[in-house]
């Protein structure tokens, strides 16, 4: 992957957050269990909080305030100097310090190779596996209309 | 006026010992888990979600179990739970437009681009109750079919590319968000901090007033232009890592209320709007904001104010249940002294309207 410029850096570590934040806690650990983890230490421990939803009026006017959302939060920083940082929506802390941690290895140029493909690969297929099976079942409830022949012409 | 009473300690300990063994119902029958009541009373879930105004699917569940089923005493211990959490931010909007839906629907526009896409939906049920699911019922695996790679524009949107209907009021970047977890409410109310109001309004209020504006009172001739139901992506801009980074996804129910016309001498005529937006699968609750949310706008169109669902202070003050819970349930409480005052006052009152009386027959009686 081409990967020099700041901004594509920025792209490909979102691109990885995207994946993690929509997998699951004991997937992430399962697929991090299967490479060698740096050397690492909390910046952050991870901790709770919660952040205010936003919706926008009428779905595309100005910002208002839809209610609140769970979210965990951690940071770590590699022995390299790398520091990640973890996001998701929910309370699972562990799932926070794990995106955290490939955060940082993604970062690496030594690691970000391996992490992206023994891990974010592998659960991309995964995300894009559900996605697509949620969407051909909703493909299925599509309503096809027909008009019936009316009268004898 | 109620008053620290002691005394009862012993009597409140016990009875939530009795409540809590009420609670778990049958012993001979297994507990119900959290992530059965998260799956399988989904709904109720994002009820409590909304109105309790908190996305956590787990603690939501964890809520409904606690308080028995209680919808509005389950939606007050999530809204209490959040006193307890700091908050980091506020999210970027999210983008409806983009939902990877589930479910969407058009009364407006048979061939609305994308298709009119049913989901899991009650609609065209018999309203029957089926005696299968009573017991080890094992639904079929959901049909499939190939997913159309066709965008799904809003109803709206495509009304708005002809100008055929209002667009949406744009945002003002020098006026923050208005938030009345943070300020009191005050009146008149902009529109952003209404629709925060509704939508984590009581259902049932809001139905009843959305229902009103049927019947007449504060008419404004509603069509569901679109109700949509899925996930959208949700981003935080973090300031430590500099951009804005994905949460994961949240599901959210969406209805645009498309309503009669507003026009001037200078302005052609269009098509109005109302709009509701909610945690999870939430049509009623959606379709009633959307309805309430028009009506509130009737002095910003020029319409006549009258109904009760046009009174913003009205509605607003009456629509979060947890408040009008409290307030009626606080009559539960201890009112000793302030009823002790009263039936002293009921005494005299009797007394005077006695003695009165007496002197009025004695009076008769001397005549």
């Amino acid at each position: 992957m081409n990967s020099t410029g700041p901004n594509s850096k920025q792209a490909q570590r979102k691109a990885a957050m995207t994946v993690l934040v929509h997998s699951a806690t004991a997937d992430i650990a399962g697929r991090l269990a299967a490479i060698t983890l740096p050397s690492h230490e909390n910046l952050r421990e991870p901790e709770n909080g919660l952040v205010m939803m936003r919706g926008r009026i009428g779905g595309d006017g100005a910002p208002f305030n839809l209610g609140e959302a769970t979210v965990s939060r951690a940071a770590v920083r590699l022995a390299t100097g790398e520091v990640g940082f973890g996001y998701t929506l929910g309370r699972d802390a562990e799932k926070a310090q794990m995106i955290a941690l490939c955060d940082a290895m993604v970062q690496s140029a030594e690691l970000s190779g391996e992490v992206e493909a023994k891990v974010i690969a592998p659960l991309r297929v995964a995300m894009n596996a559900e996605r697509a099976r949620k969407a051909a079942e909703t493909a299925a409830t599509r309503v096809d209309f027909y008009t019936m022949v009316r009268g004898e012409g | 006026m109620y008053v620290a009473v002691k005394g009862g300690e012993r009597a409140i300990e016990n009875a939530h010992r009795l409540l809590a063994h009420e609670r778990r119902g049958d012993r001979d029958v297994p507990e119900v888990t959290l992530a059965q009541i998260s799956g399988q009373l989904a709904l109720g879930v994002d009820r409590v979600m909304t109105e309790g105004s908190l996305y956590d699917r787990e603690l939501a569940a964890l809520a409904i179990k606690q308080a028995r089923g209680d919808m509005i005493e389950a939606i007050f211990l999530v809204r209490a739970f959040r006193a307890t959490l700091p908050r980091l931010g506020a999210t970027e909007p999210v983008n409806t437009g983009e939902m990877q839906v589930r479910r969407r629907i058009s009364s407006t526009f048979k061939d609305v681009p994308g298709g009119q896409i049913l989901g899991p939906t009650f609609d065209y049920t018999h309203r029957l109750l089926d005696p299968q699911l009573a017991e080890g019922f094992v639904p079929e695996q959901p049909e499939t079919a190939e997913a159309s790679q066709a965008a799904t524009p809003r109803v709206t949107d495509i009304l708005g590319r002809d100008g055929l209907i209002e667009s949406s009021p744009q945002a003002d970047s020098d006026a923050p968000v208005g938030d009345l977890t943070r300020e009191p409410l005050s009146f008149p109310a902009d529109r952003d901090l209404r629709l925060q109001n509704l939508a984590r309004g009581d259902e049932g209020f809001l139905l009843a007033l959305g229902y009103s504006t049927q019947r007449g009172y504060g008419r404004n001739h509603p069509f569901a232009g679109e109700i949509r139901f899925g996930e959208v992506e949700v981003e935080l801009f973090a300031e430590d890592v500099g951009f804005a980074v994905p949460l994961g996804s949240i599901e959210l129910t969406e209805c645009q209320m498309v309503n009669q016309f507003k026009g001037s001498t200078t302005e052609a005529p269009c098509f109005t709007r109302g709009y509701g937006l909610a945690f999870g699968q939430s049509e009623r609750k959606t379709m009633s904001m959307a309805l309430v949310d028009r009506a509130l706008r009737a002095g910003e169109l020029g319409e006549e104010v009258g109904a009760p669902a046009q009174d913003e202070e009205f509605v607003m003050s009456h629509s979060d249940n947890v408040q009008s819970t409290g307030f009626v349930e606080h009559l539960k409480l201890p009112h000793y002294v302030d009823f002790q005052s009263e039936l002293g006052l009921l005494r005299k009152l009797r007394q005077e309207f006695a003695e009165a009386n007496q002197a009025v027959e004695l009076q008769e009686a001397a005549e």
